[in-house]
């Protein structure tokens, strides 16, 4: 790569990879902070195994990094890299299918020993026969350069060669001319009670990056632009911390206790361990014994007037579903947050999926419809909490939040709202009345009138039984009807609080994409290479699945096709075709992974065609 | 509680009957354990607002209904998750656990031992039938085996759980027995359930008469019953027998029945002793409740003091509020790395 194509580089992808033991979560978690204290737009995907300790130097331990960061709003964490960083065999085994052509590959020759290119399945050396020739390669003996860098050190053998992915990083860090101090500062803070090991991993970092430097091995380095971004302040942000941060600001909104019922699963058990930490902001979390007590506890919370949340993934809410019922006939605030991943059954734990979606909107026994917000990207999570929060408290009804695994442990920068801006949730109860009836209504919402426990005068009962308004218990058929159509027509009426997502593109055409959730990135980058071509596609990206946004019927009539990509086999597909009687088709991919932008780009191209 | 807060608070019987009709079958025992219910509530000194009644699903289950407090009629076998998360938000609440075999040993099972486990201040009366009844008569998981019930017309091959066993073993820190059929009896344990700070387990024999009866005529007939039923009190000796003539001596591996002279019992008869937490004496007494050789406990088989659930979170909190002082918002989503976009 020469200095003139360097220097017209906007957007850089750069993979970290090795093994489960080799720090690459780590290195590319810094990697993210140093290049957002820059002043970059990214987005990271992090990618690892299923197997907490999967055996050293095999292809399914291999534990990756992935970052793409730009000068222009970024949207996904790339699709094809540029830059490999492969700290053993396994590890370029694994990428090298999914990098560009001529890409930066810096491969740790030190770990190309026969046995590990056995465990990788190579049958002869990828660095000697000429099978990487297309791209360019940049052998680094990593760890002999780090255990010389650290020979006076008095760690181990085997500690030293644990700094090596410092060595890595730092080499990086020359290359994208980034500054050091963010992961100094933080090597310093993490071992701040093991000083000699905070001494090896600054070495081993500040000599990956002399050695770049010095040996000049890469032909230049990159300089990519800074972000334009909005103004005001950042961090970064996963999804998983970012709904933590919702709830914990919706209920403080609120004036309420923050309620979390859960049972660990991956990927959501981030939520529960962050809103752990926050017993000072009044977060009680308990961890129930299986999944019901999760959600049981919290609808048992919510009934007290505390703000009730339940955390979990696809197979938690197939446990989940008789209580997300209860709570719909109780019509108790509630939200049940789903990270989605890879199902049926235990399926791909660590990876994402977006098929959870008919399971939330129709998994359970009886006419028992629940509004589903999805988030589109790691940042929206904190929006989206907060307003699947809202719109509980202000319906008194149980609420889907969706996110997946991909934007659960992506992260992204994510400006930081003042919190004067954010919204006062207000939240009434009935204190005082003589004639008390549990399910009278809002006529504006249909929210039920709730008297809390506690409450001189207004005792009552309220069950999984059919009730009247009194809240006695009917079996009476027309009661049943009534109450049936009431608890549906409550859904459809979130619709009128809830703010409708924009239509981008022209109002009329022909082809519109319909998306939901975090495909969003993918879907606007896609976009984006489309409208350079043409001006008769559009697009309309949910928030609210549940209700649809009301002026969807009336644009889907202006377009001659519709498209729906999802990362399931069609699930939004259905019940737009259900919903509107239109021949919408689906584009579908289920590997695990995000959709990729070509494929969309083809897709959609296809579909214009056809 | 306070006689004074009582009187205060002046509440009757009446004042805990709500306006639903009963719907149990006649004769039920359930209709004993209300009425002992509606006497205890209003001696604990407790405003009526406080009360909270949760159940699961079966006949024990409509109890709620029946009383005139707050209530949740929930679902199968997770009432006591319902209560784990009204006591932990609200602890200012006097929560109740109303549960059958069915509910809360089959279904329920797992959530019963982990609210045990975890000594929330919730009272959890269990209404023992040894059946289902609200689906019409199969077996429950403490029929007794070679039970012939609809769903086991050749007998059952399942051994019965005993109620007490688990709740002793999962770590409750009140647990006793009592029987429908004895009023005064029932009262005295239902009231000593409730005030006991942590998680009470009664559990109640209970007679079905439409699917069971006579389940517990051994316990109940009054002919028998005297010799059949062990009367646990504390710092007393295990005297029973129709004329107060036997009683129970500790061999030094084994309870056996010795006769004694009402008048003059032997001054070294081994006594009963709540407090002591000693599993195996503990173990040894519910084990006589199978035993067709020994007579059946009834009784506070444990009564011991331990700190709550939402008093150790409390004190947490506090503790982490004194450490870290009172969370605030905007420290909260600016923490971490961040930067300034000009
Ligand atoms: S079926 Fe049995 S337990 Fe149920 S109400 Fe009737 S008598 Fe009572």
């Amino acid at each position: 790569m020469s200095k003139k194509e360097l220097q017209e580089l906007k957007r850089v992808t750069i993979r970290f990879a090795g093994d489960s033991g080799d720090g690459m979560q780590l290195t590319g978690g810094q990697f993210s902070d140093s290049t957002a204290l820059a002043g970059y737009d990214l987005i990271t995907l992090p990618d690892y195994p299923a197997e907490i300790r999967a055996p050293a130097g095999t292809l399914f331990g291999v534990s990756g990094f992935q970052i793409q960061f730009s000068s222009e709003p970024v949207h996904t964490p790339g699709d094809t890299p540029d830059v490999l960083v492969a700290m053993n065999p396994a590890a370029l085994k694994v990428n090298l299918k999914h990098m560009k052509d001529n890409a930066i590959l810096i491969i740790n020759t030190d770990a190309f020993t026969k046995r590990n290119l056995e465990l990788a399945k190579y049958e002869s050396n990828p660095l000697e026969d000429g099978s990487l020739k297309g791209y360019q390669v940049f052998p680094v003996n990593i760890t002999t350069l780090t255990r010389e860098a650290l020979k006076d050190s008095p760690l181990s053998v085997k500690d030293k060669d644990r700094c090596k992915n410092f060595f890595a990083l730092g080499m990086t860090y020359w290359m994208f001319s980034r500054e050091m101090d963010t992961t100094i500062e933080w090597i310093e803070e993490k071992f701040k009670n093991k000083p000699e090991l905070a001494e090896a991993n600054k070495k081993a970092l500040n000599a990956g990056y002399s050695y770049a430097l010095a040996t000049e091995i890469f032909t230049t380095h990159f300089k990519v632009p800074r972000a334009k971004k909005k103004p005001g302040k950042y961090r970064n942000i996963t999804g998983n911390e970012a709904i933590a941060l919702g709830l914990i600001t919706a209920a403080k909104k609120a004036n309420k206790e923050l309620f979390l019922g859960s049972y660990p699963i991956t990927p959501a058990s981030e939520i529960l361990h962050e809103l752990s930490k926050y017993r000072h902001y009044d977060v009680k979390t308990f961890q129930a014994e299986d999944e019901i007590g999760g959600i049981g506890s919290a609808l048992g919370a919510s009934y007290t007037g505390a703000l009730g949340v339940t955390t979990t993934s696809g197979p938690g809410i197939a446990l989940k579903s008789e209580f997300m019922g209860l709570a719909v006939m109780v019509e108790l605030p509630l939200v049940i947050v789903d990270i989605q991943r890879g199902g049926p059954s235990t399926g791909l734990p660590t990876k994402t999926e977006q098929a959870d979606l008919l399971q939330v909107m129709y998994g359970r026994n009886g006419e028992a419809p629940i509004p589903v917000i999805a988030a589109y990207s790691p940042a929206d999570c904190f929006r989206a909490a907060f307003e699947a929060c809202e719109v509980a408290l202000k319906f008194n009804m149980p609420v889907v939040l969706l996110s997946d695994g991909y934007i659960a442990n992506g992260a992204e920068p994510w400006r930081i709202p003042a919190v004067e801006n954010i919204p006062e949730i207000k939240v009434e109860y009935v204190t005082k009345s003589d004639d008390y009836k549990p399910y009278e209504r809002d006529p504006e919402t249909l929210a039920r009138y709730i008297a809390l426990p506690g409450t001189p005068g207004l005792e009552h009962h309220i069950g999984g039984l059919e009730k009247d308004e009194s809240g006695n218990v009917s079996y009476v058929p027309e009661n049943h009807d009534k109450m049936v159509r009431i608890r549906a027509e409550k859904v459809e009426r979130v619709g009128n609080y809830v703010k409708e997502p924009e239509l981008m593109g022209k109002d009329s055409g022909e082809l519109l994409v319909i998306s939901w959730g975090s495909t969003y990135g993918t879907i606007y980058n896609a976009l984006e290479e489309i409208w350079q071509e043409y001006d008769n596609v559009s697009w309309y990206h949910l928030r609210w699945v549940n209700p649809l946004p009301k002026a969807l019927g009336k644009i889907i009539k202006n377009f001659k096709k519709v498209l729906v990509p999802e990362i399931n086999l069609g699930q939004l597909v259905k019940i737009i075709r259900a919903e509107y009687l239109v021949d919408a088709k689906s584009f579908n991919r289920v590997r695990g992974l995000p959709l990729q932008t070509g494929e969309v780009v083809e897709a959609i191209k296809t579909t214009l065609k056809g | 509680m306070s006689d004074t807060l009582t009187k205060e608070l002046k509440l009757t019987r009446e004042d805990f009957t709500s306006d639903q009709e009963v719907r149990w079958c006649p004769g039920c025992g359930d209709y004993s354990i209300l009425a002992q219910m509606k006497k205890v509530l209003p001696e604990l000194g407790i405003p009526k607002e406080n009360f909270v009644f949760v159940s699961g699903i079966g006949c024990s289950s409509r109890f709620p209904y029946y009383v005139d407090t707050y209530g949740i009629h929930g679902i199968h076998g997770r009432a006591p998750v319902i209560a784990s998360g009204i006591k932990i938000a609200n602890p200012d609440l006097k929560v109740f656990v109303i549960t059958g075999d069915g509910d809360g040993l089959s279904i329920g099972g797992n959530h019963f031992i982990h609210l045990c486990r975890r000594n929330i201040d919730i009272t959890v009366v269990m209404f023992n039938n040894r059946i289902y009844g609200l689906t019409k008569g199969q077996y429950s998981p403490t029929s007794e085996r070679g039970k012939i019930t609809k769903s086991s017309p050749y007998g059952t091959v399942e051994n019965p759980f005993n109620p007490v066993e688990m709740a002793l073993a999962s770590g409750a820190t009140f647990v006793a027995k009592t029987i429908d059929r004895e009023p005064k009896h029932l009262a005295e344990m239902l009231r000593r359930a409730a005030e006991h700070k942590g998680t009470s387990f009664v559990e109640v024999y209970q007679n079905c008469p439409i699917f069971n009866d006579g389940a517990y005529s051994p316990v109940t007939d009054p002919k028998r019953k005297r010799e059949n039923v062990v009367i646990m009190e504390h710092g007393k000796p295990y005297v029973f027998g129709q004329n107060n003539d036997k009683a129970l001596n500790w061999s030094g591996n084994d309870f056996e029945i010795i006769d004694i002279e009402p008048e003059k019992p032997p001054k070294d008869l081994i006594v009963h002793d709540e407090h002591a937490g000693r599993p195996a004496l503990e173990f040894m007494l519910v084990s006589m409740t199978f035993n067709p050789d020994l007579p059946t406990p009834i009784g506070v088989f444990r009564d011991i003091k331990e700190d709550t659930y939402e008093d150790l979170l409390i004190r947490q909190i506090d503790f982490v509020k004194e450490q870290k002082g009172e969370g605030d918002l905007e420290q909260l989503l600016n923490s971490g790395k961040t930067w300034v976009v000009e």
